[in-house]
């Protein structure tokens, strides 16, 4: 059953279109992604979701509810955890958890098993009868995620999770929504322009760019689409490689970048010693090489034309793959 | 029919409120204050003049209008302070909760009166210690009435102002281009039908705050108002249904 669905849905401010007739479904109990650079239109979609703006055009409805016509309804089963701050800053953080809690109606012994349940899992525990406006950014943002899981939506929210959060609260976090996934099948939509995030997270992914979905797929399907595997390579002349490399059969596909070209192929590992000799014969020297499996970066750059940020592209406790110095390397 | 859920997202906009007031220590001075000072100053400094079939003194006179107006001034500035909501992001939080937006509206709005009261009955308080007299128990409780529509009525304008603002640019003038006008043409500080010429009564009679204030007086001393109190608490009840109806609307219709 499809919990959430959108129908064209579009937003126009003043005279930019920030969010463009997307159309899209979740499944109930998926963890579904919206990946896309800043400034994509993933925050004005979630919000339109959430019924916090309204539509210019086109319609969704959450768990069977329209966005436009049944507000409370959708209200009803929805959490959201924003990307800005929502925090009252005068009030202690178990003050503020207090809040949400008697907001969506937990009855008092649930209420305070939560609070301590979730400020423990945030680390925040010692830190309750601290006024807000005390914390620092990280500890605000933590707070506010565990604001997020307090109550046991249908839906939740999450945009941009763990954005500015160090590496160890995110695996933190990233454990508990998969947790809270797996046990109480909450679906999840998130938006990340993370792409280990996506990676880790995801069952599906649409990549989101200008306010407009390139693609909609599992992650697994996603990088098949841009090859087996992805050589990366730099040499003494991009350009005559590249136009020679394109005769070849065996290159899916070939794109040029700034200082080096991306070459999407099967079995690439056997592959390298062909484009060595290809090279050789028309004295070009390649001072770099690099065969890994697609990562979302490159299905990113293969949709959209360009890269989302350089490197940090890989699963996190793996060193990012680095595109000088000469690696002969399978990720995986 | 208010849910309990509801009821219980009122109390829990309400106690955000009070505690919220109680911790800003300098905002629980300054507005207990800045009437006293408008109380003592013009008090005692037009004491002695001579305003033509004015009934007892004009601290009798006076205070009723700095009751009002501090009343005024608080309550306006709760509805305006959805604008810090929505600037710190605090609203949102408000408004995805599965609560009704009129519950998020009278929460707010109890708030606001329960603080504004407060304030005025600190200031009448400290005015009946001045001596300005109680005509009786009936009167002050129609002057408690309208003090707390008053309050309802000044937090629905000021939600009006704040769902039309984006932030607080333009949030000094809309005060100085409302607030003053209000009160200088609201009997606050003079009778108007004694010293203001014909053009400037008839816009007085034009302006809300004057009935509050002149059903507080009526009410309260007995002296000097210009309407009976409870024709000026027709006038208010109805103004207050409405004002607070808007508040409402346009609270609805503003996206966070």
């Amino acid at each position: 059953m499809s919990i959430i669905q959108t129908q064209n849905l579009t937003k126009t401010f003043d005279t930019s279109v920030a969010v463009d007739h997307i159309k899209f479904s979740v499944e109930s109990g998926e963890i579904f992604g919206f990946l896309g650079p800043n400034g994509a239109g993933k925050t004005t979609t979630i919000k339109m979701l959430t019924t916090l703006l309204y539509p210019s055009e086109g319609s969704a409805s959450i768990a069977g509810y329209d966005i436009l016509h049944q507000r409370s309804k959708v209200r009803e089963h929805i959490g959201v955890v924003f990307q800005e701050p929502a925090l009252d800053t005068e009030l202690t953080g178990r003050e503020n958890l207090d809040f949400h809690a008697r907001m969506y109606g937990l009855t008092p012994e649930i209420r305070k098993k939560r609070i301590i349940e979730v400020l423990t899992l945030v680390d925040l525990i010692d830190k309750k009868d601290v006024l807000v406006k005390h914390y620092s950014g990280g500890m605000k943002r933590r707070l506010e995620i565990s604001r997020g899981l307090m109550h046991s939506p249908t839906v939740l929210f999450l945009d941009e999770p763990t954005l500015g959060l160090d590496a160890q609260t995110r695996r933190a976090i990233w454990d508990y929504i998969k947790t809270l996934n797996k046990e109480k099948r909450t679906t999840i939509f998130l938006t990340t322009h993370y792409m280990d995030e996506a990676d880790f997270l995801c069952d599906r992914i649409g990549i989101i760019d200008h306010g407009k979905i390139m693609v909609i797929d599992t992650v697994d399907a996603l990088k098949k689409s841009v090859g087996h595997d992805v050589i990366t390579l730099s040499c003494s002349d991009n350009v005559a490689l590249q136009h020679r490399l394109e005769k070849e059969s065996w290159v899916s596909n070939i794109t040029p970048h700034d200082s080096f070209l991306t070459v999407g192929v099967e079995r690439g590992e056997e592959k390298i010693p062909s484009i060595f000799d290809i090279a050789r014969t028309i004295n070009i020297r390649i001072s770099s090489i690099d065969v890994r499996k697609p990562t979302l970066d490159d299905v990113f750059l293969h949709y959209t034309g360009r890269r989302m940020r350089e490197q940090n592209t890989e699963m996190p406790g793996k060193k990012p793959t680095k595109s000088s110095g000469f690696h002969l390397r399978r990720s995986k | 029919m208010m849910s309990q859920k509801d009821l219980q997202a009122i109390y829990m906009l309400w106690l955000r409120q009070m505690k919220r007031f109680l911790r800003a220590r300098s905002r629980v001075l300054s507005t207990i204050i800045q009437p006293l000072f408008f109380l003592f100053i013009l008090g005692f400094g037009f004491n002695i003049a001579v305003f033509p079939g004015m009934q007892g003194s004009y601290i009798n006179f006076l205070a009723p209008g700095i009751i009002a107006m501090a009343i005024l001034f608080s309550s306006m500035f709760t509805g305006v302070s959805v604008l810090w909501d929505k600037q710190s992001g605090f609203l949102q939080e408000v408004l995805v909760a599965p609560v009704s937006r009129l519950s998020i509206v009278i929460g707010r709005t109890l708030g606001g009166a329960t603080i504004a009261l407060f304030q005025g009955f600190i200031i009448m308080i400290i005015a009946l210690l001045l001596g300005v007299p109680i005509i009786d128990t009936q009167g002050l409780l129609l002057t408690i009435i309208i003090m707390v529509l008053l309050s309802f009525t000044a937090v629905g304008f000021g939600l009006i102002i704040a769902s039309k603002m984006r932030d607080f640019e333009g949030f000094q003038s809309i005060m100085s281009l409302i607030l003053m006008p209000l009160l200088f043409l609201s009997s606050a500080f003079y009778p108007i039908n004694s010293s203001l010429p014909g053009w400037l009564q008839a816009l007085s009679y034009c302006n809300p705050l004057f009935y509050m204030i002149d059903g507080i007086r009526g009410s309260l001393t007995g002296a000097n108002n210009v309407l009976h109190p409870v024709i000026d608490l027709s006038i208010i009840l109805a103004l207050c249904i409405i004002i607070m109806g808007l508040g409402t609307y346009f609270f609805n219709k503003s996206e966070g």
